[in-house]
């Protein structure tokens, strides 16, 4: 090897490859079986690849492979991702193949979360600055590779689409022939980034890499996995929680054709047959005797009034700032509360996981948000060591945090251990709503006084479970405070002289809840400001100008608000029973102001006419893929508004399918117009987003249009009734 | 055994006269671009071509098929207005998660084939059976003029 004198004092490949080992990255070979019918999903591997970090891997060719950290939801990541890697790296972006990471905590953990899981709208956030350490540190990497062929100054040369070029002697070089030269060299721990005036990718709505195979049936999620000898199954938990499994008598199924076999475990009782028909028609033909157990006769309303109970007393206090006191003892006190109940996610693709599992493996294919807990949880079910578990990740059929558990995997195993061969595990819709993992019902107890027309002091107290203490208890709660429950009450964007937020953990009975699209500010957010536009009444003021009043240390937010008041026609006369409603939040770090225009009809049915959004989320990766989460975010959150709930009786839920779990459809979509701001600030989230946002802002534009002032989601179609009205 | 005439191909199979083309589709023939969502007719993620209508392959008796034409997510690109609606609703990027959006582009190409230059009313009419929980319906509704426009 031509050595210059920049390489003379470099360590040997060997010492180089033994501290990219100690310092966590990759170089660990990962070979599982392929499946059969998983052109995209074959795994990572780093043989005969220049592969200086977990993220991005270039052969001789050139070809170049980044390793996804976060997985496709539909949010766009497996294009934002890429942009950023390949911003910095110069790569040829038209070129580049993507890969799934496996479970790996050390290389693959979200910066932000701890753990290997996509959530929280953060992938962006979290990835921003590891993935452009990484593509900068690889592109330096193969410039001083061909600096040092050419003999020149690695200064002299440039990047671009795969190339290094020194202009000065006309001499270029791709990627690709630079790979073993520049795998001798040391990884730049602090390699400098791009200025973002010179981002060629970062910035434009350049087109999503994961739609084209999604418009013609070729995409392949978790549902659609296909094993040679494959056998599919459905199943049956209990419909009481934490009910048992009694008695089976499997007569009537087993003479099902197609029929093989009906696995009985403690809680579940499963069909398998030759397809998810026999499947079925056998699991309608079961006898099922249930041990229904201590929450047989748990209701909503005790749920609620459990709730309710809990939400009067002191909250762990959260944040303090000022004389509470004494502010609550100046001006004129006003007391609300808010509720929210329970939710299902109902993804699209409804809950499934296909498995393998031997005496001695176990295989797993899934779209999964935490690979690595599904991992861990298939190896315990199987009782089999973690190398043994290989999961193979798919697309995801929407997430919405359901897919951030791991139950669907856990059961599947179970089942599959008593099945020879390969086993695809899908519930039905009906399972699907009636055991998900649901967003939890909320109360949030608040007090405002008061004082020459804004706030001289906010005491706020939200009352509801713990996600946190269950799915991230280190890190995630803390000294009784769940910092997801009080996210975006304790960082509310006003000021406000005097205030106190406090957390009350009130976990409910037999109910399992977890992380719904928009995570603990779906609560906050609709608390904190429908009791703004309450209080800008009291003070008789407008609603944006008594934001506006509070928002000095907040100026993204301001902006925001001005960019929406002026989009959105604020203040231009309306026809009766049609009100404008606005929302401001900062949560996410995406600073978002939304004004949702609706008509109240005389039944009390309310019509979305317009929704308008302003939005600085920072620099705007993919603003049209932004965009998109908002529309599609804000419509998430409007749907739960106009008619989410799920309710108990008898320790079961009610809902079952779309028939009684309504979703907004398309003939009720009003016109959305999304505003993104020129921002140079980091990026902030945008998944969520939308969903926190437009619940607030309707149910601010139904009090416009109505006067009544409705302090419990789903709306109360009643309530607003003409007829109902005094 | 059963024989169909699936994307102009003759295909021939074992299942039960009652087993739902969807099942049949997914399980039996490895096809698995038809979505399953809600097995009731609800969400039109299954929605496929039968002579050219759209219908729920979750409730359709495989045994009622006969010899009419099914035609599926994988093969309706093979027409002009399914070719039309796919580059639509790329040009556009409507699709986010993508599972419900072979039964939205399987709908919005049997509208367009039918009703070449809809009406909004139309488009609610031939596109309120599919449910899609990303909140696509903006760009749906915009993908479906484009692609009029183009037809």
């Amino acid at each position: 090897m031509h050595r210059s004198e920049n390489s003379a004092s470099l360590p040997s490949r060997r010492a180089v490859l033994k501290s990219s080992l100690a310092a966590g990255f990759t170089l660990a070979f990962y070979l599982p079986v392929r499946a059969a019918n998983e052109p995209e999903q074959t795994p990572d591997t780093t043989a005969g690849q220049f592969a200086p970090n977990a993220f991005i891997r270039i052969d001789h060719t050139g070809k170049t492979t980044l390793v996804m950290p976060q997985v496709e939801m539909g949010q766009g990541v497996y294009t934002a991702i890429p942009m950023i890697l390949a911003e910095e790296l110069d790569a040829d972006f038209s070129k580049v193949e993507l890969k799934n990471a496996p479970p790996n905590e050390k290389l693959y953990a979200n910066p932000m979360l701890g753990v290997q899981a996509t959530g929280n709208s953060n992938s962006v956030r979290a990835f921003w600055k590891p993935l452009r350490q990484a593509g900068a540190a690889t592109r330096a990497m193969l410039m001083q590779a061909a600096a040092q062929q050419w003999q020149v100054d690695p200064a002299s040369c440039t990047a671009a689409n795969s190339v290094v070029t020194h202009a000065a002697s006309g001499r270029s070089i791709g990627y690709g022939d630079l790979v073993d030269a520049a795998a001798a060299l040391p990884v730049p721990q602090d390699p400098p980034l791009k200025n973002p005036k010179d981002f060629t990718l970062i910035g434009k709505p350049l087109k999503r890499l994961d739609t084209p195979k999604k418009s013609n049936g070729s995409a392949i999620y978790g549902i659609d996995a296909m094993l040679p000898g494959m056998k599919f199954a459905t199943l049956a938990a209990c419909p009481v929680f934490g009910g048992k499994v009694a008695k089976v008598d499997d007569t009537a199924a087993k003479a099902v054709p197609g029929v093989h076999q009906i696995v009985v475990l403690d809680d579940v009782v499963a069909v398998v047959g030759d397809h998810m028909w026999a499947a079925k028609k056998g699991l309608d033909a079961l006898k099922i005797t249930w041990d229904e157990g201590p929450n047989a006769k748990i209701s909503s309303a005790d749920i609620w009034a459990d709730l309710r109970a809990a939400s009067k007393k002191d909250g762990v206090v959260a944040k303090s700032v000022g004389d509470l006191a004494k502010g609550l003892a100046q001006g004129e006190r006003f007391d609300a509360e808010y509720e929210l109940p329970f939710l299902a996610h109902a993804t699209m693709e409804p809950m499934n996981c296909t498995v393998h599992v031997t005496p001695d493996s176990c295989e797993v294919w899934i779209g999964t948000q935490t690979i690595s807990r599904v991992q861990q949880y298939a190896a315990k079910a199987a009782g089999l060591p973690l190398e043994k578990v290989t999961v193979h990740q798919h697309l995801l059929g929407g997430g919405f945090g359901r897919r951030l558990e791991w139950d669907m995997a856990e059961s599947a195993v179970r089942i599959g251990k008593q099945v020879d061969g390969p086993v695809k595990v899908v519930w039905t819709r009906e399972e699907d709503v009636q055991h998900d993992i649901y967003r939890p019902v909320y109360r949030n107890v608040i007090s405002a006084t008061l004082s020459d027309g804004k706030i001289a002091a906010w005491k706020y107290r939200v009352s509801g479970s713990s996600v946190m203490a269950r799915w991230l208890p280190a890190g995630g709660y803390k000294n009784g405070i769940d910092i997801d429950a009080v996210d975006s009450a304790v960082d509310m964007p006003y000021d406000i002289p005097n205030k106190q937020i406090e957390y009350v953990r009130a976990e409910p009975p037999a109910v399992p809840t977890g992380f719904w699209r928009g995570v603990g500010p779906n609560n906050n957010v609709f608390a904190v400001e429908s009791f703004m536009d309450e209080l800008a009444r009291k003070a008789g003021k407008d609603p944006i100008d008594f934001r506006r009043g509070m928002l000095d240390g907040n100026p993204r937010l301001k902006a925001a608000l001005d960019l929406v008041a002026e989009k959105s026609g604020w203040g231009q006369p309306l026809p009766a029973r049609v009100g404008r409603g606005v929302c401001v939040q900062p949560s996410f770090a995406s600073f978002i102001a939304t004004v949702v225009e609706a008509e109240v009809d005389e039944h009390g049915e309310v019509h979305l006419r317009r929704v308008t959004s302003a939005v600085d989320t920072g620099i705007a990766v993919n603003p049209d893929i932004i965009v998109a989460q908002l529309q599609g975010g804000l419509i998430f959150g409007l749907t739960a508004a106009l008619w989410g709930e799920i309710t108990i009786e008898n320790g079961r839920v009610q809902q079952s399918n779309f028939n009684d779990y309504r979703m907004l459809r398309i003939d009720e979509v009003p016109t959305i117009d999304i505003h993104v701001m020129k921002s140079s600030e980091d990026p902030g989230g945008i998944g969520e987003t939308g969903a926190t946002a437009g619940p607030p802002a309707l149910r601010n534009a139904i009090y416009a249009a109505t006067g009544i002032a409705l302090r419990r989601l789903p709306i109360d179609r009643k309530a607003l009734a003409l007829a109902n009205k005094a | 055994m059963t024989t169909l005439n699936i994307n102009g191909e003759s295909k021939t199979f074992d299942a039960p006269d009652d087993m739902p083309l969807l099942w049949v589709l997914r399980d039996v023939l490895g096809m698995t671009g038809t979505k399953f969502g809600c097995g009731i007719a609800q969400c039109g993620a299954c929605t496929v071509h039968i002579d050219g209508n759209p219908v729920r392959s979750c409730l359709l008796p495989v045994g009622s098929i006969g010899n009419k034409a099914v035609t599926t997510i994988e093969g309706v690109g093979a027409t002009p207005v399914g070719a039309k609606v796919q580059k639509a609703w790329l040009d556009l990027e409507v699709i986010q998660c993508g599972y419900c959006q072979s039964g939205q582009i399987m709908s919005a190409a049997a509208l367009l084939a039918s009703t070449p230059q809809p009406e909004d009313a139309d488009i609610d009419l031939a596109m309120a059976g599919n449910i899609c929980r990303c909140g696509t319906y903006v760009r749906i509704r915009e993908a479906i003029k484009r692609a009029a426009g183009e037809v």
